[in-house]
């Protein structure tokens, strides 16, 4: 259920529940409802589904996800470079421990 | 193409009627007008050109090959070519795919009565230069005529007739295990291109249909003397259908790399928007060629040195295990079965 | 595609992993909700990644799977008059009804169209005035706002050939349903993301406390189920019964107060059947009196349907988590994708149709280990 797509919204037009937006999904353009989302300004992501924007993506938040990991990724490869080795092979042959 | 409708003399004349009307398919003054003022001119064949009931061929050295398909593709025109197109280079494609060099083509025209003149000489037109450009010519043409609600503009069916030279095997029952999976190119393309332009689909997006005809590809790697196994063009269904049917007839299993596989970042991201597999989208300008795994690198460099194949690559190899079956390894190490879908793939909101 | 990729990346998964075997301890049993979770989670891999303990039950989240059969039959019925064209997403074209599906509607005459969004069905009503139009609503509470609008849009424009065939489901009572059941066995909940982003979690917390069962909202890329999964074992490991939020960029606490404004105001609450569940209190919406002109079942009379579920199929069980699909007497036999008794082997992720796909290579995968 719900497949919902980040997309960068490129311009605006209208306001109310017509506010649509013209939103860039890495190349696709397409039209997307923007009345559930009046924060959304051009340039910002929104998630998009069945052409309505149902939230503002949070770019910080995700970053920080990410970078959480990313470090978490370097401490082990430098801690323990063999435990990240063997999760690295069980990965490769795609099983459990 | 604009007709100039200056030559025609008829005295019922054309120009009158700039749509298609019941009468031209009715095989007397209507009909001959749009042969001899459309179709020849455009499609320039001496056997054409006689007029005559059917082409009589030399036959030329090799075995005969002979293949048919008929396109109801719609919206006629879209993206990166138009029904025409497909249809010559869909044929000529499957000649190629059983290392035949395609010679001759014949065209069958379904017309729906109200279709425009202009609409159908662009279409041959079309035709003409795909017909030329993979070097065969049209030598036997027919046009029937339905009423306006059916027909959808335009059905063409398109026979191809060519010839696989001497020593030249190429069979879906000849994939082996350790063999390679090359593909062509991007794959998706003319799938979401079709898509792009669809009522209530439809997208803003830089893609264009790959329609292309591949003959050119197969002779290189046959010049090469390459030993080539298998040929697919995965046309309907995608290459999920193609390897399927691949790995169901010579009772093999065939292993795809996720990362390996071709495809723009465009129409990936179209696929994510409708939630479609791209292995399932259609192509029509790419094939499939299973090869021995020391002949893999060679194929991808020769298939690179043209345009159509600039994308080539090694995406898979065959194997003996989980015969008839094809599965994809994911960025993650693991396997997901690929199948042929039940039917058309849709896109899908969950 | 961006912020969509990094969320695939493997090298972040194996952190995600390692942490996960570092936790655990005991097994233990984790639903996810979500249709969309089910199709990540088996298209990746991600259930053959996580440790044996864990054990993934696939939950009814999947709106296709669970919309009744006399739903999918009015349906039917509707669009096969020839006075409508019959809009639907793409999920429902398949999704056999007592006798045949909209496919076969379709080849009888019937006017189907598959649109992306219930807006492109009002395009079509508006530019064809001489056409009842009916538009398809199911959904969970993703896709409430997008089918209450186009219903909001209807009623302000007055487009009086447009009608929605009304058939969505809550998330929360679905839950509950599943935990009140004697022989449940889910210890822990991956919520729906993109449900979250629309209705926020707060209304998870008093669940979390009633069961004692620990909830996340998780996305559905690989890297948003692992956390979530982390998250949950970290949970039950250390026997804590909280909400969390493993969905950041994307789901806030109180979720989107315009598009639930929306919802209240063009829907209510209503008891509604789930397929082979059965009906489950105040578990769906239905239009509100004001909009009840723009109802799809109110407007189109439709009589002489016999709804009739195969006594084969064990859906219903399945979606319950209590019956693996290949413990289905039916399964492979009498229904297989080309010829489904039930919604959970036509939707693409149902855990029929993921089974009949993926479990004969397991088995393969699993014989040669």
């Amino acid at each position: 259920m719900c497949l919902g797509i980040p997309g960068k919204v490129i311009e605006v037009t209208g306001e109310g529940v017509t506010r649509t937006g013209r939103v860039d999904f890495d190349g696709i353009v397409k039209d997307v409802n923007l009345a559930y989302v009046p924060e959304v300004q051009v340039g910002d992501y929104t998630i998009v589904h069945v052409g309505f924007a149902i939230a503002q993506l949070d770019e910080a938040a995700a970053m920080e996800t990410l970078q959480l990991l990313q470090q978490l990724d370097a401490v082990d490869t430098e801690l323990d470079p063999d435990a990240a080795l063997a999760a690295e092979e069980r990965i490769a042959e795609g099983s459990g421990p | 193409m604009t007709i100039s409708m200056d030559a025609w003399s008829c005295p019922l004349r054309l120009r009158d009627h700039p749509n298609i009307v019941l009468g031209h398919g009715g095989g007397g003054k209507l009909s001959s007008e749009l042969i001899e003022h459309l179709f020849l001119p455009t499609f320039d064949s001496d056997e054409l050109s006689e007029l005559a009931d059917a082409a009589v061929l030399a036959p030329a050295e090799g075995r005969l090959a002979v293949s048919t398909d008929s396109f109801v593709v719609h919206p006629l025109r879209f993206p990166g070519g138009d029904i025409g197109e497909l249809a010559v280079n869909g044929t000529v494609n499957d000649l190629a795919m059983r290392g035949a060099v395609p010679a001759h083509l014949t065209a069958g025209f379904i017309l729906e009565e109200g279709l425009a003149l202009e609409e159908l000489a662009g279409i041959a037109t079309s035709m003409a230069a795909a017909a030329k450009r993979a070097g065969v010519v049209i030598v036997s043409a027919d046009t029937k005529v339905v009423e306006r609600g059916h027909g959808d503009g335009v059905y063409i069916n398109t026979t191809g007739i060519g010839y696989v030279p001497t020593g030249v095997d190429i069979h879906p029952r000849r994939a082996q295990p350790g063999d390679a999976v090359v593909l062509s190119g991007t794959i998706g393309d003319h799938g979401m291109a079709i898509m792009s332009v669809r009522e209530s689909l439809g997208f803003e997006a830089d893609i264009a249909s790959d329609t292309a005809p591949l003959n050119g590809l197969v002779a290189d790697l046959l010049a090469a003397e390459i030993d080539v196994h298998v040929l697919r063009d995965p046309t309907r269904g995608g290459v999920a259908a193609a390897v399927n049917e691949i790995a169901g007839t010579a009772g093999v299993g065939i292993a795809l790399d996720e990362q390996a596989i071709p495809i723009r970042p465009v129409v990936k991201a179209a696929c994510e928007l409708l939630g479609m597999d791209p292995l399932h989208v259609a192509n029509e300008g790419k094939l499939v060629a299973i090869v021995s795994s020391d002949a893999a690198e060679t194929t991808v460099d020769i298939l690179r040195r043209s345009t159509a194949g600039r994308d080539a690559a090694v995406v898979g190899e065959v194997v003996s295990s989980h015969p008839g079956m094809v599965i994809a390894r994911t960025p993650f190490g693991t396997s997901r079965v690929v199948d042929t879908m039940v039917g058309e793939q849709l896109p899908r909101i969950c | 595609m961006k912020y969509l990729d990094e969320f695939r990346d493997p090298d972040l998964a194996k952190v995600l992993l390692g942490e996960i075997e570092e936790t655990i301890t005991q097994p233990w049993v984790l639903m996810e909700v979500c249709g969309g979770q089910t199709h990540s989670i088996i298209r990746n891999g991600i259930d053959r990644l996580i440790p044996a303990e864990i054990e993934m039950v696939h939950g009814p989240g999947c709106p296709v799977c669970v919309t009744p059969l006399d739903v999918i039959d009015k349906a039917l019925a509707i669009a096969a008059r020839p006075d409508v064209t019959f809009c639907s997403f793409g999920d429902m074209l398949r999704v056999p009804g007592s006798d045949g599906d909209l496919f076969t509607v379709k080849s009888a005459g019937g006017d189907i169209r598959v649109v992306y969004s219930p807006l492109d069905a009002l395009a079509i009503a508006r530019e064809n005035p001489d056409r009842e139009v009916v538009f398809f609503g199911i959904g969970f509470e993703t896709t409430a706002p997008a089918n209450a609008m186009a219903v909001y849009q209807a009623s302000q424009e007055g487009i009086a050939n447009f009608s929605m065939l009304v058939s969505h489901v809550l998330v929360p009572p679905a839950m509950r349903a599943i935990l009140d059941s004697p022989s449940n066995r889910v210890q822990g909940f991956l919520a729906a993301g993109h449900v979250c982003s629309v209705m926020g979690f707060a209304e998870y917390e008093p669940i979390a406390e009633q069961y004692d069962v620990p909830i996340v909202v998780s996305g559905f890329e690989p890297l948003d189920l692992l956390q979530a999964i982390r998250d949950l074992v970290r949970q039950l490991e250390e026997g804590r019964a909280e909400v969390e939020n493993a969905y950041p960029r994307a789901v806030s606490r109180s979720g989107n107060g315009p598009a639930q404004a929306m919802i209240g105001d063009v829907f209510r609450v209503s008891d509604r059947a789930w397929r082979g569940i059965g009906t489950i209190p105040g578990s769906g919406w239905e239009l509100a009196e004001e909009y009840r002109e723009f109802d799809a079942v109110s407007r189109f009379t439709v009589t002489g349907i016999d709804t009739m579920e195969s006594p084969l199929c064990r859906a219903g069980d399945v979606l319950r988590g209590q019956l693996k699909p290949d413990e289905c007497p039916a399964f492979g036999n009498e229904c297989t994708p080309r010829s489904p008794l039930g919604a959970t082997m036509v939707s693409a992720e149902g855990a029929c149709a993921a089974y009949y796909l993926h479990g004969r290579f397991r088995e393969l995968e699993e014989a040669a280990q």
